[in-house]
């Protein structure tokens, strides 16, 4: 019986490798599969948040078209705006792993508490870093720990801990504030907070953040064993991914970022605030869904989540560029959010 | 006598209370293929899960081509040159062919960034060898748009990379067209005459009895028989000895049944 329903194969495991591959490739050249397209078809998210981006700044420039030639603008944008980026971009790697991180403000607040704390006590901003990186690192670390080995909903527990932690913050320094007057002279400073040709010198920093993660998340075996990961966990599992491992490591990636984030704020200011980092819970996750990395995981865009972030931090400067009173910002914020969701709606098949 | 890939020596696991395996012998040699097969409860998927790495057994020892094991995990079976294509293929749906291919075992270069041209190029190559090609998917087509076959193809292709010398299948065939069954039977007597080694794991006793070379019947958590094919005259043989396993008092509705149908 079996016999007769044997197919027809013409190329049995014997054949070589050079031969086979060759032919393959014609096999499965499709004819309509040009690179634009490929191009298009794969970062669908990223440009349609992008084309949202540019639709509202049109709406802007047409209702006060003054301001917004104005180089000052961008100016106040491009300085802000590296601080989100660099817990934007994590998040996007925590999201597309299924879990959620609501505790990198506290985060950010710890780890620049210490950078600042090292900068008081006289050392060299560039130790403060370090300081932060490693403060920020093991934050990073416990949260991911606590989340995955104790079996935590990530949701509530993450929320917990940027309670606790940002409590610790208030407690210990009963909401005082330190200002970092010798910050300005300092060679870290030059190098990461001055201006290059009126440009701030963070974006620069920060582009190239979001060009090397873009890289890991999609060429990288960590980018691809957090997508695995989040999509099908039991499988991750049967073919050996530590996929607890994997989770604890976007969470440590997170409090690095944050770190980051951390010390750019406070270079930013010269000051460190016992709420430094707070304001940045909303609009940084509004950053990662506007930008189109859906909520169920397995798939996200590193580049969607920054043009998110552009888009959300350039709303509350363009509202009130634009003319309008402070209190719209939070309904353009909300009506972006509404409109991206619902592009992303239309681009992203789930298959589960 | 041939090389012993595998084997299992008195493998228990328990859930609690509950027995899922009471005492499991089973070995498999180079170069040949063992059919698996047992009721629903049989305790076939706990042990295939042991084997491949995934349930640790509650006691028992592991000898991997003769030497006993310790620690192991899914990625430790997988680095012994044991494959699994799991009964529900352990596909990650919204990925790319070349990520499930490679799940796990991403083909990288220095400092673990992935050699993507390499990996289109292998998974393309992997896809034609076991024959799921179609002019409609590339490498780069999601997982998700396959049919069910194709699904198969996938992770077949994903067991066969590393030039595994044991391919466990786990109900291969179940839910597949009869072309698609022809093909994995195809697939299995290549892998044979290649010198490596298959356990297969089926409901479908014509199935097994087709293909494997060595009959293992599993009867709730315990080897009920070995037989070689020699032994064997039938596949009616083997599911009247399963329905005297199960009904040792007899079931003459039953038997009688299997005697017509023989």
């Amino acid at each position: 019986m079996s016999k007769v329903m044997e197919p027809d194969l013409q190329t049995p495991l014997g054949r070589t490798r050079g031969q086979m591959a060759k032919e393959s490739a014609k096999e499965w050249s499709h004819p309509s599969n040009h690179w634009l397209r490929g191009f298009v078809l794969d970062n669908r998210a990223a440009l349609g948040t992008l084309a949202v981006f540019i639709v509202m700044m049109a709406v802007f420039m047409i209702a006060n078209p003054t301001v917004f030639t104005t180089w000052y603008l961008y100016s106040s944008v491009l300085t802000t705006l590296p601080v989100a980026l660099f817990v934007v971009v994590p998040l996007v790697f925590v999201v597309t792993c299924g879990e959620i991180d609501l505790s990198f403000p506290a985060t950010m607040g710890f780890a620049s508490w210490v950078f600042a704390l090292v900068v008081q006590a006289g050392f060299d901003p560039f130790v403060g870093i370090v300081a932060a990186l490693v403060t920020g690192t093991l934050l990073g670390f416990m949260v991911g720990s606590l989340v995955v080995y104790g079996g935590l909903s990530s949701l509530i527990a993450t929320l917990g801990m940027n309670f606790l932690l940002r409590g610790l913050i208030q407690i210990i320094n009963e909401g005082k504030s330190m200002a970092l007057t010798g910050l300005a002279d300092s060679a870290a400073y030059k190098i990461f907070s001055s201006q290059v040709f009126g440009i701030p010198v963070q974006i620069f920093w920060a582009i190239g953040f979001v060009v090397f993660s873009a890289l890991l998340y999609n060429r990288h075996r960590f980018g691809a064993q957090v997508k695995v990961v989040g999509d099908n966990p039991d499988s991750a599992r049967q073919m050996g991914i530590d996929v607890k491992l994997v989770r604890v490591k976007v969470f440590v990636f997170t409090g690095i970022g944050a770190a980051i984030a951390g010390c750019f704020s406070v270079m930013i200011n010269f000051t460190w605030w016992p709420t430094a980092g707070d304001g940045y819970l909303l609009p940084v996750l509004a950053s990662v869904f506007v930008g189109g990395t859906p909520t169920w995981g397995g798939i996200g865009t590193v580049v969607g989540g920054a043009i998110g972030a552009v888009t959300v931090s350039f709303i509350q400067t363009g509202v009130v560029a634009a003319g309008l009173s402070g209190f719209y910002v939070q309904f353009f914020n909300g009506l972006i959010i509404i409109l991206s969701l619902l592009g992303h709606k239309w681009n992203q098949a789930r298959y589960r | 006598m041939s090389e012993r890939i595998i084997e299992l020596r008195d493998i228990k696991k328990s859930y609690g209370q509950v027995y899922a395996l009471g005492g499991v012998n089973l070995s498999v040699d180079r170069g040949e293929v063992v059919g698996l097969i047992g009721d629903n409860g049989a305790g076939k998927s706990t042990l295939i899960k042991i084997l491949s790495g995934v349930v640790k057994p509650t006691s028992g020892d592991i000898l991997v081509r003769g030497k006993p094991v310790t620690g192991w995990s899914a990625a430790r079976s997988r680095d012994a040159g044991i494959e699994t294509v799991f009964q529900d293929r352990a596909l990650a749906v919204q990925q790319t062919i070349v990520r499930n291919i490679f799940m796990g075992r991403e083909l990288t270069s220095f400092l673990g960034w992935l050699k993507v041209n390499k990996e289109i190029e292998e998974a393309s190559r992997l896809m034609r060898e076991i024959g799921f090609t179609s002019k409609v998917f590339t490498p780069h087509s999601i997982v998700g748009q396959l049919s069910g076959g194709e699904r198969q193809g996938v992770a077949i292709a994903r067991a066969i990379y590393k030039q595994a010398e044991l391919i466990i299948l786990d109900e291969p065939t179940t839910a597949l067209s009869l072309t698609e069954t022809a093909k994995v039977f195809h697939f299995v007597r290549q892998v044979r005459a290649s010198g490596r080694s298959i356990l297969f794991i089926g409901h479908n006793i014509h199935h097994v009895f087709d293909i494997a070379d060595r009959f293992v019947v599993l009867d709730r958590g315990k080897v009920a028989l070995t037989a070689d094919r020699t032994e064997v005259k039938s596949a009616e043989d083997l599911i009247n000895f399963m329905e005297d396993v199960a009904h040792p008092g007899g079931l003459p509705g039953l038997h009688g049944e299997a005697e017509q149908r023989a």
